[in-house]
Formats: C-alpha cells, structure tokens, sequence
C-alpha cells in the first residue's frame, strides 16, 4: 500500500521551484503526447511557447497576449484573495459572462446615443453584475451552509443559458438579420473598449488589471483586511479571536472576486468580443483559477501566470493553424499544468512510501 | 563540566549504563535558525526507569525527544536504542524500533471511536474485533478502562489521553516518551498515569517523561537529566532534591518570590449577569446563568476541570461569542452586542487557552500576531493600513518584558518552545493595559521560573488599577494569584468565596458541588 507522509521539514524555495517545475513537465509531457500523436514534438512546442512571441508571425499574435492575459489577471486577481482565506469561488467564469451581460445591456438601452458617461455607466454595471451573482453563493453559504464551491460552480451554467437566452432574446440585434447575438459595441463609439496603444492589445481592461495587481498586492501586504483574510485561511479561530466575522469575510472575498471577474466580462464584451453570443463564456473563468494557483496565489506570481497561460492560448490556436494539431491541445495543455503543479506541491509536502502490506 | 553540585555518580555508573541502557544519546545537536535547540546532548536511560527530562521554557526538550521519535533530524551525534544505532528517519521507523510517544496535543479524530482511532494509527491493524478484545485486554491490565466502542467526542481530556497511551502499550515500546501530559489531567488523573507507568516501567520500559510540575517530578520520576539553553547540565535524583532546588538548576539562579502587596479593590469593573450560551459544538459546554463581578485591583480565580465550560466563558467574554444585550458591562458600558475589536478598543481584553491555532496564528511571525489584538489598541493600524514598523517595535517589547526566548519578533510563532509562545500570548495582553484582561490558563506548559514571572505580571496589573480573571486548573496558581475563587463545573459557576483562609477541602467541595447546588436551584 502507497502512503503520504508528512515532510518534517519543508523548505520555502520549493514555493517558487514548484511552477517552474510543473511549466517544464508540461512541456516535456505535451512533447511526448505529440510525437506519439505523430507531430514533431520540438516544432510543436515551439510553436506553441516560442512562435507566438518571436516566431515568424509574432507581429500579428504579440498584441494578443495582453488581450488574453488582461481578463486572466484580472478575474485571478480576485480569486486569489478568496483562496487565500479558504472560500472557494469556483464560478468566476458565470461573474464573468453574467457582468458582461449587465454592462452590454446598459449600452444596448442607450444605443445610438453617445455620452460621455456610457462607458464608465457600463464598467459599474459589469461589476455589479459580477458582485450580484457572486453574493449567490455568498448568501446561501451564510445562510445556509451551503458549499460555495458547488453553488458557484453550477451558477456557471445558470450564466451559459441567461447568456444564450439574451442572445436570442432581449439583447439580439434588431438589425443582425436574424443572427442571434448583440450588436457589436465595438461599432459604437462610446461604449466601445479600443486598443488603446497600437499594436499593443492594451485596451481598458489590460489596465484595470494591472490596477488589480497592484491593488490585491497593498490589499493583502499591507492593509489589515488583507491580514485578516490570510489568517482565516491560515487559522480560522484566531482569525475570529482577533474580530473577523467569517460571514463578512465570505460576503467580501465573493464580492470582489466576483465584481472583478464581471470587469473582466464587460471589458471583453465591449472590447476584443464586441457582442452578447450564447458562447460568450470562453473559458477565462475557469482558467483564471490556473492562473492564481500558478501563480501562487500572489498578486506578481499572478501576473506571470497570466501571461504564461495567455500564451498557451495563442500558441495553441497558432499549432491548430500552422500544424494542424488538435483544438482540445490548449485545455490538455493548461489541466497538465495544474495536475503536475498540485502533484508537485504534494510531493515537497509529503513523501510517499510504501506501507508493509498487511 | 560548570556543575559538579548536581553530577551524581554518572562517571561510575556510566560505562555500566551504557550497555545495559535502553536508550542512549551521544552528542546530540540540532540547530534551528539563529538557535542551538540542543548542543552535545548525551544521556542514557534504563530499563524500568522513569527519566524526567527538566529544562526551562525553550532548553531543548521537545526538540530533542522529536529527533528520537524521528520527527526532527539531529544535525549530529548519535542514538543508540538496545544498543544499536538508532537514527530514525520518520515515526514510523522509530515506532518500528520500538519507539512510543503521547503528544501534549492529542491526535484523535472526534467523529470516530476509540478502536478506529486505534486502528488508524498502527501500520498493520488487526480485525476489528481482535484489536477491541486487546484495547479491553490492555486497558484492564494496566487500570485503564476504556470502552473500544466509545466515540472520541465523548471522552474527557484523561479519558482522550488514556487511548493515546493505549494506542502506544500496543506496540510493546521499549521506550515511551510523553512531552508534558499531565497538563490537562484532573490530580485524580494524573495520579492513575502514574500508576500505569510505574507498572509499565515494572516490566522493564524505559519512560521519558517531560513535565514543568516539579513536585509531580519528585515524588514519581527515578532521574532527571536537566537541560539548559540546549546543554544538558547534569543529572540528579530529583526525590533528593527540593522542587526550589530543581528549579534552580534549571535556571541557574534563584527563583523569586511572588509580591502580592499594594492593591486595593475598589469599583466594579466588570459584570456579567445571568449569561447563557449554547454548546458551540456537539463536544462543547453549555454556560448556564453565569453571573460574575470583578472589581478594580482584583484577582478573580475561576477553578475547574477543563472542559466545563472554560473555553466557552472566555469566548463570552472576549466577544467571538455575543450573549443577551445588557448581560456583559464594562464600567457600565453594555459591551453584549460587541465584537471582540471593540471589547479591546473598551478595554475588555482576553487570551485563550490553545496558543497555537488561537491565541495566535501558528505560521504567522511574532510581529504579525501582534496585529490579531494590538491592532487598534496600540495603534499598529491606521485607517487600515499596517504600520509594520510599529508592530515589530511593539512584538520586541513584549518579547523583552516576558523574556520570550526567540532569535527575533521576525520569528514564526509555530517555531517558538510551547511555553514562550504562551510567555508572548500573555504578554501582548498585558502589555496593553487592559482595564480588564480574562486569561485561560495563563502558566500552560511554562516552566517555573516563567510561570512565576507571568502570575507576577497579572498581579502587576492588578495593582495598576486593572480586574483579572484567571481561568486555571491548577489550583495553587488559584491560591496562590486570586483574592475571590468560584468554581465551574458543567457550564455553571459557584458562587465566589474569598480565597484567604479557603482550605483545598472547601474547594474540593466547591468543584465537586457546585453542580449539585446549581441543579437544586432550578
Ligand atoms: N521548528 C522550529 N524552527 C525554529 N526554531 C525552533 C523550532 N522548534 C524549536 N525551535 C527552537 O528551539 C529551541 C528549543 O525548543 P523546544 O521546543 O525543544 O523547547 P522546550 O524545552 O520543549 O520548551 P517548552 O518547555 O517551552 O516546551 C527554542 O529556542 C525554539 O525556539
Ligand atoms: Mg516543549
């Protein structure tokens, strides 16, 4: 029988080692995945982690890693500070496309007016759609005990389907020839979310996110909010003997991990998407939850787990043109990651050893 | 070596031991981070002996019996268990060599029943039905009773400890080693464990056993091996030893007295009136219409078994636990509906029991676990920022005033000796000037020395003006601190007595009868 057994002594170096490790066997596991599948695996993995940078192509795909790593940053940002005190917002990717929605809707109703205040009206609704539907959960736990993590989760598909039906529905464009979805924001002036820089593929919301790092950054290192919330994750008990009340604490870290991912969503709504479809939702959410662990739930770490994964998007779209290699390449590539960093994490907690069979 | 006065016979006796002795250490060192935990370290314990390990708060002992259980490394020196070389590389390679250990902190799953637990701890558990017929079998044998069918959740403290032991006379240990377990054992309790480890010793095991009671010390234990700063200072006999002189050997220095002059009582300070409180869990107590007054410059002892509702009275009085509106006034401020920032901010201030997990944040620095209650009060936070600097200005003084043996405030709280955490948890209250503090077992697992200078720093307090309300089991630190005694017994509280003139017999009546008079009341 195979055991876990506690490491007596840990050493603080592993934290960091740790992502570099799960980066390096994701690429040698992707590589071997490809040459079994029959692709060049050098030229795979080039492709997909070198190419999108420096490769041929790279003037067209660099601007794209903001664009990708903008909302990943953003909606990790918040997730990040939930995770550190134990309350686990599994359904970022619903905040996302639920504040998406609310900030398209409030441009929708104003359309073709152009206001000065449209877009920042829109960003305030985007948030507090994604606060709204994160206080969901939020509620039903202190309420009821109900496990954030499966509310939060099955509200996703809540969000698919109000996504679709809004498609369809009340935000189809009247002028779309029947095609379901909005109209495209991008086409009106102010509600639209442009590239700010060209060439860039800066736009508001890469912005907002690097607002978001440094803000989570002063937030947990130096603001007794932040204090509080690492010991609730670290010591419930002592948390409360210091005075944190775990229900505002749940109703805070949902919050703002929710009002951000619904930053995320409005921005994308408005920028590089430009419409309400029913796929509305790309993913952002769930691998916003990557990137945080990734990034070892600290606001810098964050910030170049963003980036890696955003180049795991591009690179992998970049082999489905170049090399034709499977669509699915980007997910195997980013659970892989998350596989090997939490087994790793594992291994430099525990030892395993085998038991005398009995 | 410095100290010939307490060496006895080793030399002679020595090359003897050293063959016959179950276990034996060889110039043991270990060195954490800015700290020598133990330098040179040897010694040799007998079959059959009960071998106290004596040292001051932070001298070494839990480090060095982690390394012969296989929890630490030595970084050099060597073990010999029967004489052969023994450098385990876990617990389970020391359990294998017949090596056994209780903790202070018990490891139980409350959910499951004695055997599970049992069961979960042994590599190769038996059938069920074999291994309860040998808890029963061992249990009587050694007059421990314990029913293998009965959930943890429903056990006391003694009764949770005597399944650890259990859990370790199955595996026939040559050598048992148990870090301070008489701390939350009733008198009646502890007295049992020493009978059990007389007749375990009777057969030929070897016991190492660590403890800050001096007189439990000398009236059970065959040696001591004394420990000071990591080095071992010498071995004595301890039942030819005064406690006094013990102490002193431990300290290198007199212990001093205790100055209980100068205060005055003089208003109420703090009141609680008719408090009620659910159970917070299925193993908790209920509080059933506590009322208690404590004056300016007062000490008030509240004795009982832990486990009758101590835990649950602190939490109604430092706020994590809100009562009836009107039941909790602090100098007539109705501070009921308060949490426990702004009972602090009011002057109500509290440490609980369990310092780990807590009163403190186990993987937090020093400076950082300033921040749990000092926060406001000292003004390490404005407008919710961190001062970080004040902080660690404020850690460092208390860190001096309690002599908290640590390399710096930048230290993690898990990595100090269990009686300097608790020396910094009673500190940073105390160094708050509360008008009113309420502290749980304020001396746990602190040696004598400490333990004096801590009662001596409540009773500062008290001269300056502040109330006190010391929660304790040991009832000499009750006598010896408070100036009115109650007793809790089952979630109730007896009426005050004075504590001058108050023989043990009265507070064995008290403790026991507190319950019988309450229930007659309702
Ligand atoms: N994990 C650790 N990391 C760093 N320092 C440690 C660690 N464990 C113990 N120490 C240090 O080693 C020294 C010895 O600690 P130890 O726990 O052995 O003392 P002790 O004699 O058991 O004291 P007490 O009576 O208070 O329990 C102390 O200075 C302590 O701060
Ligand atoms: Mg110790």
């Amino acid at each position: 029988m195979m055991m876990l057994i506690p490491r007596t002594e840990t050493s603080t170096g592993w934290q960091i080692a740790t992502p570099i490790m799960a980066v390096l066997a994701t690429m040698i596991t992707g590589g071997l995945l490809f040459a079994i599948m029959g692709y060049d695996p050098v030229a795979a993995i080039r492709t997909i982690f070198w190419d999108p940078l420096f490769g041929p192509a790279a003037s067209y795909s660099r601007p794209q890693l903001l664009v990708k790593a903008g909302p990943l940053i953003l909606i990790a940002s918040g997730l990040a500070i939930g995770f550190r005190a134990g309350i686990w917002n599994i359904g970022a990717e619903g905040q996302y496309i639920i504040g998406g929605i609310c900030g398209a809707a409030v441009a929708l109703a104003a359309y073709p007016g152009e206001h000065w205040w449209l877009f920042p009206a829109m960003i305030a609704a985007g948030a507090f759609g994604g606060w709204a539907w994160a206080m969901i959960p939020a509620m039903l736990r202190n309420r009821f005990g109900a496990s954030e993590i499966l509310v939060s989760l099955m509200l996703v598909y809540v969000a698919q389907k109000v996504a679709a039906w809004m498609a369809f529905g009340p935000l189809k464009n009247p002028e779309g020839f029947g095609f379901p979805g909005s109209r495209n924001l991008q086409q009106y002036p102010s509600a639209s979310n442009p590239e700010l820089i060209a060439g860039t593929g800066a736009h508001w919301g890469v912005f907002a996110a690097a607002l978001a790092v440094l803000a989570t950054w002063v937030l947990m290192s130096r603001h007794i909010r932040g204090f509080h919330i690492r010991a609730a994750g670290l010591a419930p008990r002592a948390a409360r003997f210091a005075g944190v009340r775990p229900e505002t604490l749940v109703a805070f870290c949902l919050g703002l991990s929710g009002a951000l991912a619904g930053l995320a969503g409005i921005f994308e709504a408005a920028g590089p998407a430009g419409q309400i479809t029913d796929s509305f939702g790309s993913g952002y959410g769930f691998t916003a939850i990557i990137v945080a662990f990734l990034g070892r739930l600290n606001p810098v770490g964050i910030l170049l787990a963003g980036l890696l994964l955003a180049l795991t998007y591009i690179g992998g779209e970049l082999a489905q043109l170049t090399m034709q290699l499977p669509a699915a390449t980007v997910q195997v590539f980013q659970g892989m990651l998350l596989f090997f960093l939490l087994g790793f994490d594992l291994l430099t907690r525990f030892r395993i050893t085998r038991g005398v069979p009995a | 070596m410095g100290f010939p006065r307490y060496q006895n016979n080793d030399l002679t006796k020595g090359t003897n031991l050293a063959e016959t002795a179950v276990f034996r250490a060889e110039r043991i060192g270990k060195s954490y981070p800015g700290v020598r935990a133990n330098d040179d370290v040897s010694f040799a314990v007998a079959p059959g002996e009960i071998h106290a390990l004596l040292g001051e708060n932070g001298a070494g002992k839990s480090t060095l019996v982690k390394m012969i259980y296989g929890l630490v490394r030595p970084d050099d020196g060597q073990m010999f268990l029967m004489g052969q070389p023994h450098h385990p590389a876990d617990p389970r390679a020391a359990r294998a060599a017949g090596v056994a250990m209780v903790f202070q902190h018990f490891s139980l799953f409350d959910a499951l029943t004695v055997a599970e637990n049992i069961a979960l701890g042994m590599e190769n558990p038996p059938p069920r039905r074999t291994l309860s017929d040998r808890i029963t079998q061992v249990s009587h044998e050694f007059g421990l009773p314990l029913n293998p069918a009965r959930r943890i959740a429903t056990l006391s403290a003694g009764e949770r400890q005597r399944v650890e032991i259990i859990r370790c006379l199955l595996q026939n240990p040559r050598l048992l080693i148990m870090d301070e377990p008489t701390s939350v054992l009733t008198p009646q309790e502890a007295e049992l464990l020493f009978a059990t480890l007389r007749k375990l010793a009777g057969q030929g095991t070897a016991i190492l056993y660590i403890s800050h009671k001096l007189e439990e010390i000398r009236a059970h234990c065959d040696r001591a091996t004394i420990l000071r700063g990591g080095k071992v200072m010498g071995s004595a006999d301890p039942r030819a030893h005064s406690a006094r002189e013990l102490a002193a050997m431990m300290v290198g220095g007199q212990m001093r007295e205790i100055d209980r002059s100068g205060r005055v009582a003089g208003d109420v300070l703090l009141q609680m009136e008719n408090v009620s409180a659910p159970a917070p869990s299925a193993e908790g107590t209920a509080l059933k219409g506590i009322s208690l007054a404590v004056r300016s410059g007062e000490i008030l002892g509240i004795g009982g078994v832990a486990g009758n509702g101590q835990e649950e009275l602190l939490s109604v009085l430092s706020g994590e636990v809100l009562t009836r509106p009107g039941s909790v006034t602090l100098e007539g401020r109705d501070l009921s509906q308060a949490g426990p920032e702004a009972r602090r901010l009011a002057g109500l201030l509290a440490a609980p029991e369990d310092r780990l997990g807590h009163a403190a944040v186990p993987d937090f620095s020093l400076t950082d676990n300033t921040l749990l209650t000092a926060g406001g009060r000292k003004v390490l936070v404005r407008n919710g920022m961190i001062d970080h600097r004040a902080a660690r200005a404020f850690a460092e003084e208390v860190i001096k005033g309690y002599d908290v043996r640590t390399p710096g405030p930048g230290t993690a709280a898990r990595a100090l000796s269990g009686g300097n955490l608790q020396k910094f948890v009673i500190g940073r209250e105390v160094m708050q000037a509360p008008r009113v503090l309420a502290v749980n077992q304020p001396t746990w697992g602190v040696d004598a020395g400490a333990a004096a200078a801590v009662r001596q720093s409540l009773l500062d307090l008290a001269r300056a003006g502040a109330g006190v309300i010391v929660i304790s089991q040991d009832l000499d630190e009750l006598m010896e601190l408070s100036d009115r005694f109650c007793a809790l017994n089952e979630g109730r509280l007896s009426d005050p007595r004075p504590t001058e003139g108050l023989t043990l017999d009265e507070i064995g009546l008290m403790l026991g009868g507190a319950h019988g008079m309450a229930e007659a009341q309702i």
